[in-house]
């Protein structure tokens, strides 16, 4: 096993495994496989310490491109995996790339647990709203009235809202980003990669071919200012053109609120500084659930990073208090317990 | 012995002894410690509990009866017994669940106090059955108010009357102290140590256990005493284990054995729960338990630690099985060593949970979609899924496959005297990681094999052997992703031949009695002590049978085609419709076995199969 005494320095192109990604072409994966192998030389870990492992679907076809140790497992089951050997291996940095479907589909009781464990895993779901591999059904991100194979008169279901469920199931690291926005899906993922703990990242993937423009409503030179809240540890939270907008919260109502800075009397200290580690994921279910309403920026960026103790982390603790108490046994003894007789 | 009674002392082969009574009559804890008692007094022995399926029936419900049955002896114990010899009924529920299973002439000893009339009633009795004569005619019936006693023997101890009555099967331990001269400081110093935090309860067991001891002595309800002498049993150190502890056992001395980390993902089921129970006290042994939220995650962390290096566990019973087919399928594509062991319990569906069958046995060697050949192994006593559970993983890591691994709820939670091995004794478990690359040009190719079709492990954490692998069809060397149709039917047939190649490590069938002659009895599983048992009185009334037991289920041993055509019949019994007959026809045309099967939830009964032994001798 290697040490990480002394890491080589990898360029982009030690983590790409030679494979031709087999995506659709304008398929929104390419852009994200792109910053991961961007990413991956800076996170200070070598390359042979670093698993993907996903589910099925075309986002996670994902490990097969990388030049890692991968596993590409069943539909739905990638935390099962991903947590097993991040218990059995804690030392290692596992990724876990999934879908929609995938995800919170058939994967969603794996999920919400991998979440509310806290295990260190990266978990990074390619949101189409649509089952791309299966080609065009309905998916639990899709929208109400989305017209799909399968929905053919449109979705009578109500969607996810999958940092809502993240926050609800305890994730300690939640965030969501473009895969057009390049720039800023690197820095979300740079900071994925620092947290310790369940971390989730929702990423908008547009699907040319089953889904084409699901997210223009918020990626639209025309509409973009308006759309999109980025959210920045530390800042306010404005958006809009020149960021005259801001979002405050309204102590009466208990909500937030869209303001304008300079109508009546609003100014930018009015507006809620965007703070990703309150312990409390209260603050942080809000503003993941502004997207939904009418009149709202859908946010991007991190919701939440706080750290606590670990799945893997508290196991191992468990696992070394214990060989320290008992020291080493041999294996007569142990197989003997304290309730033996002799026979001569 | 310790008594200055008069009465004889009758010298007995075996007895089999049961303890009926409500759920919370402690039943399970007196049949433990006369367990251990009779296994200090050398006996060999085997014991079986059974309860209810609800944790919590209405007390004195027929619904809320639970017993455990031991069966100790001076020569080898096969099996927990078919019939009891003596019934322990602490009240109506218990009697009339439980009457018609004591043998004709058997010793009934009853708690009388407990025959109340809304007992009674509970146990839908119109009248006392003590009371009707042809009782007393069918069995010798010893009827103790122990309610009675117990109060007596506690009085101005200050306990509640619940904490009372709750000392009454240390009465009835008492009396069987006696009657089977076991020795009573023992017990003492039992009761000393399990109470140690609450020594008044301490002192009113003692008390409550040496007055059934004492009451036993003195009354004259019993005219004798037994005495079961020691059997022959291998000399050692021993200790008592249940089929689930021997398995949890097993695994960790798979880790001592190999110096490797054993993982275990399982998921709580009936009966195979104490696996996971017993093996998370394991972690200093380098045992690594992993709840999980199903039986699907519960395999899936497996094969993620099997990835990883670790050699993997997943335990489970029929539902979670069925569960984890998908699973299995990756294991069995992916080629990663893993160990599923399946405690069957009946079914279908959640069946009847905490009652034992043999019906598992097609769905494991066949359960799964896509061709998907693996070996299967069952254990055949409570000690052997210590054994057995080595022999499992020792294979999986030798041939990069997973192993099922069957027991059942019989043997799961069966118990007996368990020899504990020397160190050195167990062989120790080899594993390689690949750590250099395997191919022109320095690189790794995952799925080049070895002679024996085997590919090599790399793990995470090795520089320069980074690889992917998946549930998609791989090209035969380098394991890429590959659609094209003569390389997935090169690694289909691979894949099988692998399996098939295990063969080699399977020994060849062993024939107990007589080597050819009339007829075969063939067991698998747990039905082998019976099997033995029935195989005994045969061969003692002079019938030409053998014997075959079946611990490897795929592969076959080699030579049991040869071992079947050495009879003129076949005889399979099995707690089943019928499935080791259904595959043995499949397997070997020309041989048609013929069926005894019993699925009522118990293990087979020595007494009638070899009945139908006898019948179809002729
Ligand atoms: C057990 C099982 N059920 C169904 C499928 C078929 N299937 C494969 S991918 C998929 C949906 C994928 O959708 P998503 O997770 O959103 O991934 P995308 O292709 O959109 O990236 C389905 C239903 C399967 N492979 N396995
Ligand atoms: S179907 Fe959609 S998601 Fe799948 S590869 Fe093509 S464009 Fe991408
Ligand atoms: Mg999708």
């Amino acid at each position: 096993m290697s040490t990480t005494t002394a890491l080589p320095t990898y360029t982009k192109k030690d983590f790409e495994s030679g494979v031709d990604p087999r995506w659709c072409p304008g398929c929104g994966d390419f852009s994200i496989i792109n910053q991961v192998q961007k990413l991956l030389p800076s996170v200070g870990v070598a390359r042979e310490n670093i698993v993907f492992i996903s589910g099925i679907g075309c986002s996670s076809r994902f490990p097969y491109y990388m030049n890692n140790y991968g596993m590409h497992t069943l539909h739905g089951r990638a935390p099962s995996f991903a947590s097993g050997l991040k218990v059995s291996r804690p030392e290692l940095q596992v990724w876990l790339i999934t879908g929609d479907g995938d995800a919170l589909a058939i994967g969603g009781n794996h999920f919400i647990h991998a979440m509310r464990r806290n295990m260190d895993i990266k978990v990074m779901m390619f949101n189409n709203r649509i089952y791309g591999l299966t080609k065009g059904q309905v998916s639990p991100t899709s929208e109400l009235g989305k017209k799909t194979k399968t929905t053919p008169f449109g979705s009578a279901d109500y969607p996810f809202n999958p940092p809502a469920l993240a926050l609800g199931a305890g994730a300690t690291f939640v965030a969501r980003s473009v895969d057009i926005e390049g720039a800023h899906m690197g820095e979300v993922l740079k900071a994925a990669a620092d947290h310790r703990g369940s971390t989730y990242v929702e990423i908008f993937q547009n699907c040319p071919v089953f889904n084409d423009g699901a997210y223009t409503f918020m990626t639209d030179k025309a509409v973009k200012a308006d759309a999109q809240l980025r959210m920045v540890d530390g800042k306010p939270l404005l958006f809009g053109k020149d960021l005259k907008k801001g979002i405050r919260f309204n102590p009466q109502s208990a909500e937030l609120e869209v303001v304008t800075l300079g109508v009546n009397g609003v100014t930018e200290k009015d507006v809620l500084v965007h703070n990703p580690r309150r312990e409390d994921p209260t603050i942080a279910f809000m503003l993941a659930n502004l997207s939904a309403k009418p009149g709202f920026p859908t946010p991007i960026g991190i919701f939440r990073n706080v750290e606590q103790p670990t799945c893997d982390e508290l196991n191992w603790q468990q696992i070394n208090a214990a060989k320290q108490k008992k020291g080493d046994v041999s294996l007569r003894k142990f197989l003997a317990g304290s309730d033996t007789w002799t026979v001569k | 012995m310790s008594t200055q009674t008069t009465r004889p002392v009758e010298q007995v082969d075996s007895v089999t002894i049961r303890f009926v009574g409500d759920s919370g009559d402690g039943m399970q804890l007196v049949g433990t410690e006369l367990t251990k008692a009779s296994a200090q007094a050398g006996n060999d022995l085997a014991t079986f509990p059974d309860f209810p399926a609800e944790i919590r029936a209405p007390a004195g419900s027929l619904a809320g009866v639970s017993g455990y049955q031991v069966h100790f002896g001076g020569r080898a114990v096969h099996t927990p017994g078919d019939a009891p010899d003596v019934l322990v009924a602490m009240n109506p529920a218990a009697l009339k669940t439980n009457l018609a299973d004591l043998r004709p002439g058997g010793m009934l000893i009853v708690n009388s106090g407990a025959f109340t009339e809304s007992n009674l009633e509970k146990a839908a009795y119109k009248s006392n059955p003590l009371d009707d004569a042809a009782l007393k005619k069918s069995y010798r019936v010893v009827s103790v108010d122990m309610n009675k006693l117990t109060e007596t023997a506690l009085t101005g101890s200050g306990l509640s009357s619940k904490e009372v009555a709750r000392c009454k099967n240390y009465f009835a331990l008492g009396m069987m102290y006696w009657l089977y001269g076991r020795p009573v400081d023992m017990q003492v110093e039992s009761i000393q140590k399990k109470f140690a935090k609450k020594p008044e309860l301490a002192k009113a067991n003692v008390t409550v256990f040496k007055a059934g001891h004492a009451f036993g002595e003195t009354c004259e309800l019993f005219t004798g005493q037994y005495m079961v002498p020691a059997a022959k049993l291998k000399p050692g150190l021993y200790r008592n284990v249940t089929g689930n502890g021997a398995a949890a056992l097993g695994i960790a001395a798979v880790a001592k054995l190999s110096g490797k980390q054993c993982f275990l993902g399982s998921y709580p089921i009936t009966p195979a729960t104490e696996i996971l129970q017993d093996a998370s006290y394991f972690k200093d042994m380098g045992v690594v338990t992993y709840q999980a939220e199903d039986e699907i995650a519960g395999v899936g962390s497996a094969i993620g630690a099997s990835f990883g290096g670790a050699i993997a566990w997943t335990t489970t019973s029929g539902p979670g099985l069925a569960l984890k087919s998908e699973m299995i399928g990756l294991a069995v594509i992916t080629e990663l060593p893993l160990v599923i062991i399946n405690v069957q319990r009946g079914g279908p569906s959640t069946g009847m949970p905490t009652k034992t069958e043999q019906a598992d046995l097609l769905f494991a060697l066949f359960g799964r979609h896509g061709e998907a050949p693996l070996p299967v192994i069952a254990a055949d006593s409570p000690g052997d899924c210590f054994y057995t559970a080595i022999e499992a993983a020792r294979t999986a890591v030798k041939y990069m496959t997973p192993v099922l691994m069957l027991t059942d709820g019989f043997i799961g939670f069966g118990s007996e005297p368990f020899r504990v091995p020397e160190d050195g004794e167990l062989k120790p478990i080899e594993v390689t990681y690949q750590t250099k690359p395997n191919h022109d040009g320095n690189t790794y190719m995952p799925y080049k094999r070895d002679a024996k079709l085997v590919r090599p492990w790399a793990v995470p954490g090795t520089p320069g052997l980074e690889h992917r692998v998946g549930g998609l069809e791989k090209d035969s060397l380098s394991g890429m992703v590959s659609y094209d149709g003569m390389n997935h039917e090169k690694m289909v047939k691979t894949r099988a031949q692998k399996v098939a190649n295990i063969v080699a490590d399977v020994p060849d069938a062993e024939v107990t009695g007589n080597q050819t002659g009339d007829l075969l009895l063939v067991s698998w599983g747990g039905t082998k002590g019976s099997v033995d048992g029935a195989t005994e009185r045969l061969l003692a009334e002079g019938k030409k049978v053998g014997h075959v037991h079946l611990r490897w289920l795929n592969p076959l041993p080699k030579n049991l085609g040869a071992v079947l055509k050495g009879f003129k019949k076949v005889l399979v019994p099995e707690v089943n419709d019928g499935q080791l007959a259904f595959y043995l026809r499949a397997k070997f045309p020309g041989v048609d076995p013929l069926q005894f099967n019993r699925i009522n939830g118990k293990a087979l009964k020595i007494s009638e199969l070899s009945a139908k032994a006898l019948e179809i001798l002729g």
